[in-house]
């Protein structure tokens, strides 16, 4: 597998100005006979396809939902950063750029960081222009607030909203060109497979999830735009529908996935309450520019939270991180609220949680202004828990949210299939190891609506295409392969649900490759999770037919990928020697219980190639040269 | 809790469908409406019965894909709240629960509780949005919105499009979500260079798409999850009356494909 990033050469700010000048163009003449497909209709599918569409370019886009708005990006609620530097202190591109590459743990790509921070600003210009209503200031400039990670103000919000509003946002420029005619939309569409000519992506096969029809798709060029996979885990605040199956096709003909092994555990989720549980809400990481974190000080001291004075309280991201303090970042607020319950001082049922406070802030500020600021945050969580916020702290702990990793893309965001481009989530790139708050809505519309549709020119101005249809035996070949898979699901007839399975699986890996992982328990995953998928295949119970919507049968054919992903997941967890951002291996830690990195050996991106279902897949390295930073340890102290 | 369930089961768009009734025994006063759901098509799967289907798909709230009729209210008894979010606890022991789907013509019955939403996408489609191509935008701040106005359109722009309103509609119009869209961009200077052509397009759009006429019943308001007013449909019917007698010229809008 042949991993050549395409970085430009050149001075940092000026690597993706360079490269812009050096992209092959596609006439406007020509545009219109290059056709794309777009998977995927969140921030980042829906803005590339819109962009693309008003570009010229012919888009067929596809989507799971009923409709685009309902991507999972909506449910973003906190922000989106940029370094606009308006509220004067002190935010600049290089300093956005710092955070998010020092957030990441040095584990993400110096040119492709920058490029993300300096389009961050046209990002929020764009947006505005559209319309969304971000938050103002009473003199009718924009508002800002901060995020964990950082300490300036850059996140721009739109009340606990911001994904919601962005991504209507999106979803309305689409909109706009699908009443032009220049994006034709297919909702309730799965992709099943990827379908390669000549070695090159040329288009996929869908099923009709209404009719169950099976059909073929030809273009260009394919994006993939499918989001994260946390959904292995079973239990995360995505959507129930999120998945890996686009990803992972892909990853079987051919595509190199990065890093998998990077899932962010995010540090203020509503703590389980049973085993039926389904899924886990976030509540905002904005929150805690507010809420004080804190579990008693001793153990067993089972008082009523408002009973138990100061003294007798532990604030221990304050005590621990004091520059930071309630605003460290994600991996580092996860991980000690996981050491306060492991230590025995957790909260709630099970000890499995810790408090997030606001009494001080309604002292400080009164309760009008929290309820300004958080209200619908508030509300959600008392329709949860049953619990009035206002009155008692609320209790979080942490639950898999965002996956860094992701296929494996160079700089154009085409992945190692010519042809195949994949953006936001769902690729690697500019994450590293960790994500920071607000980071994931700008990289979705950084891809889609600033990046790709530049880039993607250039593969198709130089790509000698020649001309496929649906009518290639290549697509036959997919959408039998897909087909054959369904009708092996719905036969097998066994005596385990669908969903037995999913939790299974979720549990073994939160067990073992989850906040924290060691050699022993991921060779156990690895031992264990071929097991599960052979008695998947034998004992499964899918009921319905294949020609219907089957919303059972689209479970499966999911779970199925992500018992086979799962498999590399905790390979790659496992050959990570090392501590960094999310990836917490317990035999890599300082003496005061931070991650330990090593740069010498691990200062790559791993990128894992198929070699067919029981076998083990190859890893390769794309080594991460730092030119303009220097490697130093993450430290929020 | 042991609760009856009548749900309405119906294999197709051109099946007639039927109530059927359940009894779910073991429900947890903490489990959502749609966990009880799950638990519930389980024990169908055990016993070889097809599982229910119905729309869902964040869980948060927030996506909108959840629906049902809960003993005929859209999203069930809890004011503001959206059915993924409704929890048992609303629920007391040995209730019967009639659970349907969203009730409107203009929302055909794809298989038990699903239907096809897609008119409302047709309708944003038909002039939703601002014309704002990608790359070609100012700074942001040289667009100022005084904050008052920015919240009164962030009220409106908090639709989810769930189509709740739709369904408690007697009249089954889709005005409340209209004039929600409508007004949110009205509200902005972003959106004044083509608010009259919207209404006018949307609400063309809406017709189109067998909407019953808005009688101002109010139900709409009720319904909706995230509390949207009214006052919505008053702003579009002032809107619309001002851009049918003022603009002469044929909407540059003419409807959408979604």
């Amino acid at each position: 597998m042949k991993l050549d990033a395409r970085t430009p050469s050149g001075p940092l700010a000026e690597k993706w100005d360079r490269h812009r000048a050096d992209l092959r163009l596609v006439s406007p003449a020509n545009k219109r006979k290059f056709h794309v497909i777009v998977v995927g209709s969140g921030l980042a599918g829906a803005s590339a396809a819109a962009s693309m569409a008003e570009l010229g370019y012919q888009v067929s886009c596809f989507c799971f939902q009923d409709s685009p708005r309902r991507a999972h990006s909506i449910a973003a609620q906190g922000g989106i950063n940029a370094s606009k530097n308006y509220p004067n202190d002190g935010d600049s591109d290089w300093r956005l750029f710092y955070d998010t590459i020092k957030g990441g743990d040095f584990r993400s790509r110096e040119a492709n960081v920058y490029r993300l921070a300096q389009v961050s600003g046209n990002i929020i210009d764009q947006c505005v222009a559209q319309g969304v209503p971000f938050a103002r200031e009473y003199g009718g400039m924009l508002a800002n607030r901060s995020f964990g990670g950082a300490q300036v103000s850059r996140t721009f919000y739109a009340r606990g909203q911001t994904g919601q509003q962005l991504l209507l946002g999106a979803y309305q420029a689409l909109e706009r060109m699908i009443a032009r005619g220049s994006v034709t939309m297919y909702s309730r569409h799965e992709m099943l497979d990827l379908v390669l000519v000549d070695g090159r992506a040329r288009g996929i096969v869908a099923r009709d999830l209404v009719t169950g029809e099976m059909e073929s798709f030809a273009a260009h060029a394919v994006v993939l735009a499918t989001g994260g996979y946390g959904n292995v885990f079973y239990l995360s605040t995505n959507a129930k529908g999120c998945n890996v199956t686009a990803a992972y096709r892909a990853y079987k003909h051919g595509a190199g996935f990065a890093n998998p092994c990077f899932t962010q555990i995010h540090p203020t989720c509503i703590p389980v309450s049973g085993e039926y549980q389904s899924k886990l809400t976030l509540m905002s990481e904005s929150l805690r520019n507010d809420g004080r974190v804190w579990v008693p000080k001793a153990h067993g001291d089972n008082r009523i939270p408002r009973d138990i004075p100061d003294p007798d309280r532990d604030y221990y991201l304050e005590r621990k991180y004091p520059s930071f303090g309630n605003l460290a970042p994600r991996d580092i607020a996860s991980r000690a609220a996981k050491e306060a319950c492991d230590d025995g001082r957790g909260v709630g049922p099970g000890g499995r949680g810790v408090y997030l406070d606001f009494a001080s802030a309604i002292n400080r500020v009164g309760e009008a202004t929290i309820r300004e600021r958080y209200g619908n945050l508030f509300e959600m969580y008392n329709r949860i828990t049953g619990e009035n916020p206002y009155d008692t702290p609320m209790r979080i702990y942490p639950a898999v949210h965002y996956t860094m990793g992701g296929l494996w893309v160079d700089y154009n965001l085409m992945s190692t299939i010519p042809g195949l481009h994949v953006i936001g989530e769902a690729n690697f790139s500019d994450h590293g190891a960790n994500r920071l708050g607000a980071s994931a809505l700008m990289q979705g519309l950084a891809d889609g609506y600033f990046i790709l549709p530049y880039t993607i020119g250039d593969y198709l101005a130089t790509a000698k295409l020649e001309p496929v249809d649906s009518s290639h035996a290549a697509f036959a070949e997919a959408s039998k392969r897909a087909t054959e898979k369904l009708t092996r699901l719905l036969s097998i007839n066994g005596t385990r649900s669908v969903d037995s399975f999913h939790k299974e699986l979720g549990h073994l890996m939160w067990n073992e490759c989850g906040m924290a992982r060691n050699r022993e328990g991921l060779r156990r995953a690895i031992a264990r999770i071929p097991e599960l998928r052979a008695e998947f295949w034998e004992n499964v119970k899918v009921p319905g037919s294949a020609e219907t919507l089957n919303q059972s049968l689209e479970k499966a054919g999911r779970v199925a990928d992500f018992l086979e992903f799962a498999e590399m997941t905790c390979r790659d967890a496992l050959e990570r020697e090392e501590s960094c951002g999310c990836h917490f291996r317990t035999e890599y830690e300082t003496a005061d219980g931070e991650a330990k990195r090593n740069d010498d050996q691990f200062a790559h991106v791993a990128v894992w190639e198929y070699q067919g279902v029981d076998q083990a897949p190859i890893r390769h390295e794309e080594p991460l040269e730092f030119e303009f930073v220097k490697l130093a340890t993450r430290s929020y102290k | 809790m042991k609760l009856t369930l009548k749900i309405w089961r119906q294999a197709g768009p051109d099946d007639r469908g039927e109530f059927r009734t359940y009894t779910a025994g073991d429900v947890s006063e903490h489990m959502s409406f749609l966990e009880m759901l799950d638990v519930l098509n389980e024990e169908l799967l055990s016993r070889n019965e097809e599982p229910v289907a119905f729309d869902h798909d964040c869980r948060e709230g927030i996506c909108g894909t959840c629906s049902l009729m809960i003993n005929g209210i859209p999203h069930g008894p809890r004011r503001a709240t959206t059915t993924c979010q409704l929890h048992m606890r609303s629920f007391r022991d040995g209730d019967t629960i009639t659970i349907e789907p969203w009730r409107a013509r203009a929302f055909p019955v794809l298989r038990d509780l699903v239907v096809d939403r897609s008119a409302f996408d047709r309708i944003i489609a038909a002039g939703g949005y601002v014309s704002a191509p990608t790359g070609s935008a100012q700074d942001a701040n040289s667009i100022l919105v005084p904050k008052t106005r920015a919240d009164l359109a962030m009220d409106s722009a908090a639709c989810i499009g769930c189509g709740a309103c739709v369904a408690a509609c007697p009249n089954g119009s889709a005005m409340l979500f209209t004039a929600a869209k409508v007004n949110h961009l009205a509200l902005l200077p972003q959106g004044q260079p083509e608010r009259a052509s919207r209404v006018v397009s949307m609400v063309r759009q809406m017709d189109r798409e067998d909407f019953g006429g808005c009688t101002l019943f109010e139900e709409c308001e009720a319904a909706c999850p995230k509390e949207i007013s009214v006052e919505n449909i008053a702003s579009l019917n002032r809107d619309l009356m001002q851009a049918t007698l003022s603009d002469r010229g044929p909407g540059r809008n003419t409807g959408g494909t979604g």
